[in-house]
């Protein structure tokens, strides 16, 4: 995100940048998130307020292919950017692998969590083409999902990844690359607290948040300063 | 539903459960009920997988929930609540956000008109009882702004003595906060002779048990959408019962059913918290009416924590008692805090009712406190009470050294009640047992629990049973309009909270009709369309879908009417198979045999019957839970749960599935990791948010197996499927508790088992 650009507000300013490949541009206060700007100006409501604060994930979105929280990014840091939101995703009337993924593997119950969990997977998809269920653990560990859908979305996303294979989307990476613009760039692996190595724990990942136990280390999406209301 | 319809509707009584309470209530009997779907019956939709009908509305982001509405001109209105947890309200000055750009009106105690709401006369109370209490509320052209005007209102406070904490509100040297003390008796129950069997048993334990107060955080919060049109008012709001705040709008506004209309297209959850109006959804109306625009006022997570409802914490003490190798009597007595509610759940519901024990006694004591009023979150005090009961069991089956699965089994075999003596429609409890025992590997527990997978780790297995209602009650109704193309769409006045509900309409319509499941719209959501009950307790299923088969055999039988005439084939001969009209090897579609009829429409209604007589309609079932302890950190694992259900029929195994899942991961929070912390003197949530309340994450999920007996109960209604809502969520927290002492060899009695406690029972 830029660090050098010049003061902008208190008044709203103009934005422009790319949404779901086309242009689009808001005039919005500087304090105002992505997740607003999406959901009150351009009136994409797929991404969802829950927390409000870089804790749940159902604000996913892509920012230039990475997933972020959208209520932790700024919209005046999106300038010339390009995003993507769950409504992009389906072309031609054709839902994306993960999305038909998510319907046959009832991946969801209220479906509030589903915009962002569906993100997350996306970005996975694109830089791990086989992942595996560590690996899928890991990119919706920053999404929660309240009716308990875990197990489905897991299954989804390690069936949308077999489906996925020889679909044109994007070139996906070989399996095991590591973009440096995809998921694992933007979730980085905050410090342990508990002082145990996370070699200790196999089933928990490097990096993954969990609730129970030890306070794991919990990844952030990237993080954008944000004016307090 | 051929020949003569009765002349006139018939009132009878029949029996009604919800959340635990049965209530004996008037029914109206229209028509004649279906023969149940038995045992045998060659059923091509119902009982197969079905994908959720709006799947592709939800994965798209094209599905509209209450947060996502914008209309042309829409206020966004908030609410200032209380920083104090007990204040007396001396005066509100709104000028300074009056006067900021942008804000239209402040609503409080001095100006808001009257508005009845649970037994108040208006929403902004004078003697402000919980943080989070409403004291305002703002309508501005921008959220940004009202939240901005909240900070602007000025109050003067006189500040109150206040208690906050179960224990301390139940002391008493604590501040009294209601009128008629802090402890409220909250009902009673018992059979046979405590006394004596106490007395005579071989073995007695004792144990005081804990558990904290959960909070709902259903994604969406709770909110509304208030439009009004002249004298119509249409409200969008996230809930579990359009029915119930049509009801709660009415009697706050004082305006006739007519003219509102409220609608719940999709919603973020709800588990028990949405079961109505809130104070939210009549400031939205108030505003909306008065600037004459439409209005949204929607809470925000940390309000959702405050003032939305919780599952209370609870306060148990069960004594238990064995002789000659089964359990003779049951002690129970709980204390539940219900903040500033003004009923309360009953966690001794299930020692009344579980298990055949013949000397009962149980007493329920709801306790006030300055906190937000509980509302029912899934299987409101059966998840606590079941802990408290099952945890016990499991200490008296260790004392008197019987495997705890086998003096379960002593207790569960009874085909009656044991609290109204009737008998069950249906019980497959031992079943459930026998199921579960062979998925987990039962016979590998010892009674000093196994190694872990690590030296230090210790490993065991626990396991617990689930008693619910679940049978569903009239009134239920339903209409079904055949199309002249053979599609079809159902109208009924249910919602979907998520848990597949519109998949389930779709597919009794389907079977009954005899048409394909795609060829079915569903219509839910909206009070314009024939009642449905709250989707809560457990109900739906059992509640709406007997109606919707009612209603979709009556368009048939209409169908077959028309059909005989158009193919002049007589009427006994012709069916109705998958869009077509079936004679002697002879089909016809649907569309055919209207061609010529063009518009004329079937449309076929169904009400629910009462439920039978002289049965007790029940859910049933049994989790096993293996975790491993790492007693070094306090650190507890729940490696598998084996999740067994007897719920009658199964209609959607595929959503099922999900039900009991989900059901089982909320449980784990309320078991491991789910806590409302509160400073005590200062009245507070520390922990109203998602960050540092701790819900489960996709990290925190063992691998779970779901399991159904699946057979259908066809004694208790004409689909023979019972509700899943909540069975799910009941003994998991048990067994995985029964499982950790398993594995220690010391019993936590305090939920949820952090590694703090955990560490402190074995220091």
């Amino acid at each position: 995100m830029p660090r050098s650009s010049p003061t902008l507000g208190p008044g709203a300013v103009d934005v422009a940048f790319e949404v779901n490949g086309r242009a689009a541009s808001v005039r919005v206060p500087p304090r105002r998130t992505l997740l607003d700007a999406l959901r009150d100006e351009l009136g994409l409501t797929g991404a969802k307020r829950v927390c409000d604060e870089g804790t749940c994930g159902a604000c996913t979105v892509l920012v230039d292919g990475r997933p972020v929280y959208a209520c932790m990014t700024l919209a005046v840091a999106c300038a010339g950017r390009s995003v993507e939101t769950v409504e992009g995703l389906a072309r031609d009337g054709a839902l994306h692998p993960v999305q038909e993924a998510f319907i046959a593997h009832d991946a969801f119950q209220c479906g509030f969590c589903t915009p962002g969990q569906v993100m997350s997977v996306v970005a996975l998809l694109r830089s791990n083409a086989a992942p595996t269920a560590d690996d899928v653990k890991r990119a919706v560990a920053g999404n929660l999902c309240r009716c308990g859908a875990y197990p489905n979305i897991v299954a989804a996303a390690l069936a949308a990844a077999r489906a996925k294979k020889g679909a044109s989307e994007r070139p996906a990476l070989p399996a095991g690359a590591r973009s440096t613009s995809g998921v694992e760039a933007a979730r980085p692996k905050a410090e342990r607290v508990d002082g145990k190595g996370a070699s200790e724990r196999p089933a928990l990942p490097a990096g993954a948040r969990s609730t129970s136990g030890v306070e794991a280390a919990r990844p952030k999406a990237e993080r954008v300063e944000r004016t307090q209301r | 539903m051929s020949g003569e319809r009765p002349p006139s509707a018939r009132v009878v009584r029949t029996r009604v459960e919800f959340e635990g309470e049965i209530s004996e209530e008037l029914a109206l009997v229209q028509g004649e009920d279906l023969a149940a779907w038995g045992e045998g019956a060659e059923l091509r939709v119902v009982g197969h997988p079905a994908r959720r009908i709006e799947g592709a509305a939800k994965v798209t982001g094209r599905a509209v929930y209450t947060h996502d509405l914008r209309f042309p001109g829409m206020l966004y209105a908030r609410i200032l609540r209380s920083p104090y947890p007990r204040a007396r309200v001396r005066r509100v000055d709104p000028s300074r956000a009056l006067a900021l750009p942008g804000v239209r009106s402040v609503l409080h105690r001095f100006n808001a008109p009257k508005a009845a709401f649970r037994g108040e006369e208006t929403i902004f109370r004078d003697e402000v009882r919980f943080v989070g209490d409403e004291v305002a509320a703002v309508a501005a052209e921008s959220e940004e702004t009202a939240d901005e005007a909240l900070g602007l209102i000025s109050v003067d406070y006189e500040v109150l003595p206040h208690v906050v904490d179960l224990e301390e509100a139940i002391d008493d040297s604590s501040p009294r906060i209601d009128e008629k003390g802090n402890v409220h008796d909250a009902g009673s129950y018992q059979r046979g002779d405590l006394r004596r069997a106490m007395r005579e048993a071989d073995a007695v334990v004792e144990g005081t048990y804990r558990t904290s107060t959960q909070m709902h955080n259903s994604l969406e919060t709770h909110g509304a959408v208030a439009v009004w049109d002249g004298d119509l008012l249409t409200v969008f709001e996230s809930t579990q019962h359009i029915f119930g705040v049509r009801q709660g709008l009415q009697a706050a506004l004082r305006i006739p059913y007519a003219k509102i209309r409220v609608v719940c297209e999709h919603m973020g959850g709800g588990f028990g918290s949405k079961g109505g109006i809130g104070k939210y959804t009549i400031v939205a109306a108030l505003f909306a009416r008065e600037l004459g625009v439409p209005v949204r006022c929607v809470l925000d997570r940390r309000e959702e924590n405050l003032a939305a409802g919780n599952r209370s914490a609870t306060l148990q003490r069960v004594r238990i008692a064995a002789k000659g190798g089964r359990i003779s009597a049951i002690a129970h007595d709980a204390w539940s805090s219900a903040g500033q509610g003004r009923w309360v759940a009953d966690p001794t519901g299930p020692t009344k009712g579980l298990y055949d024990v013949p000397n009962v006694a149980v007493r329920s004591y709801r306790v006030m406190a300055n906190t937000g009023s509980l509302s029912a979150f899934r299987a409101p005090g059966y998840v606590e009470g079941t802990f408290a009961l099952e945890s016990s069991i499991d200490e008296l089956a260790d004392t008197i050294g019987m495997d705890p699965l086998e003096l379960r089994r002593r207790h569960a075999g009874a085909t009656s009640d044991p609290i109204s003596g009737l008998r069950y429609s249906a019980k497959r409890l031992i079943e459930c047992f026998d199921i579960g025992a062979e998925e987990i590997g039962w016979s590998r527990r010892r009674p000093k629990g196994l190694r872990g997978s690590a030296p230090g780790l210790r490993r065991g297995l626990g396991m617990a049973s689930q008693l619910w209602g679940g049978g569903g009650a009239p009134p239920a109704y339903a209409t079904v309009h055949l199309n002249p193309d053979g599609t079809a769409i159902v109208r009924i006045g249910t919602q979907d909270i998520g848990t597949g509900t519109r998949t389930i309409v779709a597919q009794v319509c389907a079977e009954e009709l005899g048409i394909d499941l795609d060829a079915v719209r569903v219509e839910i959501g909206d009070t314009d369309s024939p009642y449905a009950p709250i989707s809560a307790g457990s109900l739906t299923v059992a509640s709406i879908a007997p109606a919707i088969r009612l209603a979709a055999a009556d368009a048939r039988e209409q169908l077959l009417d028309v059909a005989s005439g158009v193919l002049e084939v007589p009427r006994a001969e012709l069916a109705v198979e998958r869009g077509h009209v079936v004679s002697r090897g002879a089909r016809t579609p649907l569309a055919k045999v209207f061609e010529e009829l063009q518009n004329y429409t079937v449309v076929g209604r169904g009400g629910r019957m009462p439920n039978p007589e002289d049965l007790s309609l029940k859910t049933f079932g049994a989790h096993f839970a293996e975790v491993e302890v790492d007693p070094a950190v306090g650190e507890v694992r729940v490696e598998k749960v084996v999740a067994v259900h007897d719920i009658g029929r199964v209609i959607d195994p595929l959503t099922a599935r999900s039900q009991v899942e989900g059901g089982v991961i909320q449980a784990l929070g309320f078991a491991l990791t789910e806590e409302r912390v509160l400073d005590r003197p200062l009245g507070r949530v520390l922990n109203a948010d998602l960050e540092r309340y701790k819900v489960p994450t996709v990290m925190d999920v063992p691998r779970i197996v779901a399991r159904f007996v699946d057979v259908p109960d066809s004694e208790a209604n004409n689909t023979g499927a019972k509700g899943l809502g909540e069975p799910p969520i009941i003994p998991t927290a048990a067994a995985v508790a029964n499982a950790v002492a398993n594995a220690l060899g010391v019993r936590i009695r305090h939920l949820p088992l952090t590694p703090a406690r955990v560490l402190e029972a074995l220091a």
